[in-house]
């Protein structure tokens, strides 16, 4: 063991970036040795899809559902991932322990982001190979880029939404209470059917959820949404994320006056 | 009196001291309307095991977090290596082992050191973290099949992994065997004589004994005495005195050579060394006093009625 004492250091930018490397590589190789996490978020959009989005001589439902349930599959990756993640390494004292140590702030919030988006983007690879080679249907290579590099940086609002649940949920019904929020937000947002075979009042409620925003921009890719509409989209994510930051930020500002 | 003694080191002038590690200096801290530090100090030096004894909920915990820059004081002030804990500088210094519920169970020990070593800015190498926390034999098992002892041992790994100055270690033996215990003390022991300053936590009088260049007493937040294992010993052991007064355990504190009274039902009892001034005074004081008896004390007993007072 050495004697000497960092006395000045102040760590450099390359020894920073291999720690968030190091922290995205073993958050991903977590999640997916995480069976409930990881059988859960990539298998139930799997097994809709071989159920409801692969009938014969409807390739129209079965694009929907690519767009559909790649947007689903992205939500649960960020609410149990990043949500119910932090929630529970909060309530065991193992996030004070990394708090504790010199860490960069950052790469723990990234890990949990990259992480969560790459499972988001193997589940919608998953269901455009499974829609091309069982489906039979026609996705364009330029399709299938638009639909993935959405779900990259549609996982930055979720992982807004993620982070504040974090802060509120209690992690021993964490569970339970993502999926109260996120079930009900999926069905109105159009991820599993079109909104026009939705209650009127779903329809009209649906415009103010941020899902059904990111819903409209994933099935404009195959032209189930009108193109023109994207910028307000965007701009009504962007808005979304911008609040939960906000408040996940005040809250933990908060909670660390406290301290 | 060793308390004073130890107050006066860490006076500000001492922070020229280039021995000294860290410090607590005057440090209060509330939660709402409880106390958990109240105006008290210590400090930490190059190459020394400091024991913070105290029963459960005597501040110690709260003591560490301060250090570890979790929490800041409401008064008071809190250095690592001269600057404010909570610095990034100051944390690339300080390795630490808290009482952790749950660890993630899916990454092995090995992954878990590899992930804590990326933090600072200059880690021991992965073979030698293994073999200082003796944790070779378990590197490739995942954190959910270790044993309550392996557990301890792993999460000390991660507390000096980064080859930091300064080692908190939170209650390390709570839950542990024998043979595990005493496996502990032999690491803390290694990294003292490496030149880390190192605090541990204990609530077991004969681990800070074992174990500790210095005691720091401390009971409801407040420093109760401070010095060697020998001088608390000493200060502590003594003579027992038991009966029926009028005189309060309060008043009869502020006598001296008394270094501890509490009410025992009925009675009261009192530790002192000198048991026959003690007894001159009372008895001038309070005529009616009954029911006298006077015996030697338990070092143990003499430790408990300190810290429950």
């Amino acid at each position: 063991m050495s004697d000497a004492i960092p006395l000045t250091f102040e760590p450099a930018a390359p020894a920073r970036l291999r720690a968030v490397v190091r922290e995205i590589e073993y958050e991903f190789i977590r999640l997916v040795r995480t069976r409930a996490f990881s059988l859960s978020v990539i298998g139930f959009p799997l097994v809709f899809f071989l159920l409801f989005g692969l009938r014969a001589h409807d390739a129209e439902t079965t694009r929907y559902l690519i767009a559909g349930y790649g947007c689903f599959g992205l939500g649960s990756a960020c609410l149990f991932g990043i949500g119910l993640g932090i929630a529970m390494e909060r309530a065991q004292g193992w996030l004070e322990l990394k708090w504790a140590s010199p860490m960069p702030r950052l790469a723990y919030l990234a890990a949990k982001m990259v992480s969560s988006a790459a499972f988001a983007l193997i589940v919608t690879a998953l269901l455009i190979g499974l829609g091309v080679t069982l489906g039979g249907v026609t996705v364009t290579l330029s399709q299938g880029l638009r639909l993935m590099a959405l779900m990259l940086v549609g996982s930055v609002p979720f992982t807004a939404l993620g982070l504040l649940i974090a802060l509120w949920v209690p992690p021993t019904s964490g569970p339970g209470i993502i999926n109260l929020i996120y079930i009900p937000l999926s069905f109105a947002s159009g991820f599993w059917m079109p909104l026009r075979l939705l209650p009127h009042w779903l329809q009209a409620i649906a415009p103010a959820l941020p899902t059904y925003h990111l819903a409209q921009l994933a099935l404009a890719v195959f032209g189930f949404a009108p193109r023109a509409g994207a910028l307000t989209h965007w701009l009504v994510l962007a808005g979304f994320t911008l609040l939960m930051f906000a408040a996940a930020w005040i809250t933990f500002v908060r909670r660390e006056h406290q301290a | 009196m060793p308390a004073l003694a130890d107050a006066a080191r860490i006076d500000p002038a001492s922070s020229r001291d280039p021995e000294l590690i860290a410090s607590l200096r005057a440090v209060s801290k509330r939660y709402g309307p409880h106390t958990a530090l109240d105006g008290f100090s210590m400090a930490l030096r190059r190459g020394e095991v400091v024991a913070l004894l105290g029963p459960n909920g005597a501040g110690k915990t709260t003591a560490v977090k301060l250090l570890l820059g979790l929490l800041r004081p409401a008064s008071g002030s809190v250095r690592v290596l001269g600057r404010d804990p909570r610095s990034s500088a100051a944390r690339a210094a300080i390795g630490a082992m808290l009482q952790v519920a749950r660890v993630p169970d899916m990454l092995t020990v090995r992954e878990q050191i590899e992930l804590f070593r990326s933090y600072y800015p200059r880690p021991l190498p992965t073979p030698e973290v293994l073999r200082l926390a003796a944790v070779g034999a378990i590197e490739h098992q995942r954190f959910g099949t270790l044993s309550g002892g392996q557990r301890q041992r792993a999460l000390f790994a991660l507390a000096i992994c980064g080859d930091p100055a300064l080692v908190c270690l939170d209650e390390p033996t709570v839950g542990l065997d024998v043979h595990s215990r005493r496996q502990v003390w032999e690491q803390v022991s290694a990294l003292a004589a490496a030149g880390k300053a190192v605090l541990l936590t204990t609530h077991y009088l004969e681990e800070a004994d074992a174990l500790a260049h210095r005691i720091v007493l401390i009971n409801e937040g407040r420093l109760v005495r401070a010095g060697t294992p020998a001088q608390i010993k000493q200060g502590v052991a003594g003579r027992r005195i038991r009966c029926r007064t009028q005189l309060t355990p309060q008043a009869l504190r502020a006598l001296p050579s008394v270094t501890a009274a509490e009410a025992d039902q009925e009675r009261v009892v009192i530790f002192t060394h000198d048991p026959e001034a003690v007894l001159r005074r009372m008895l001038t004081e309070d005529a009616g006093l009954s029911d006298l008896e006077v015996t030697t004390a338990s070092l143990d007993e003499a430790f408990l009625a300190l810290t429950t007072a």
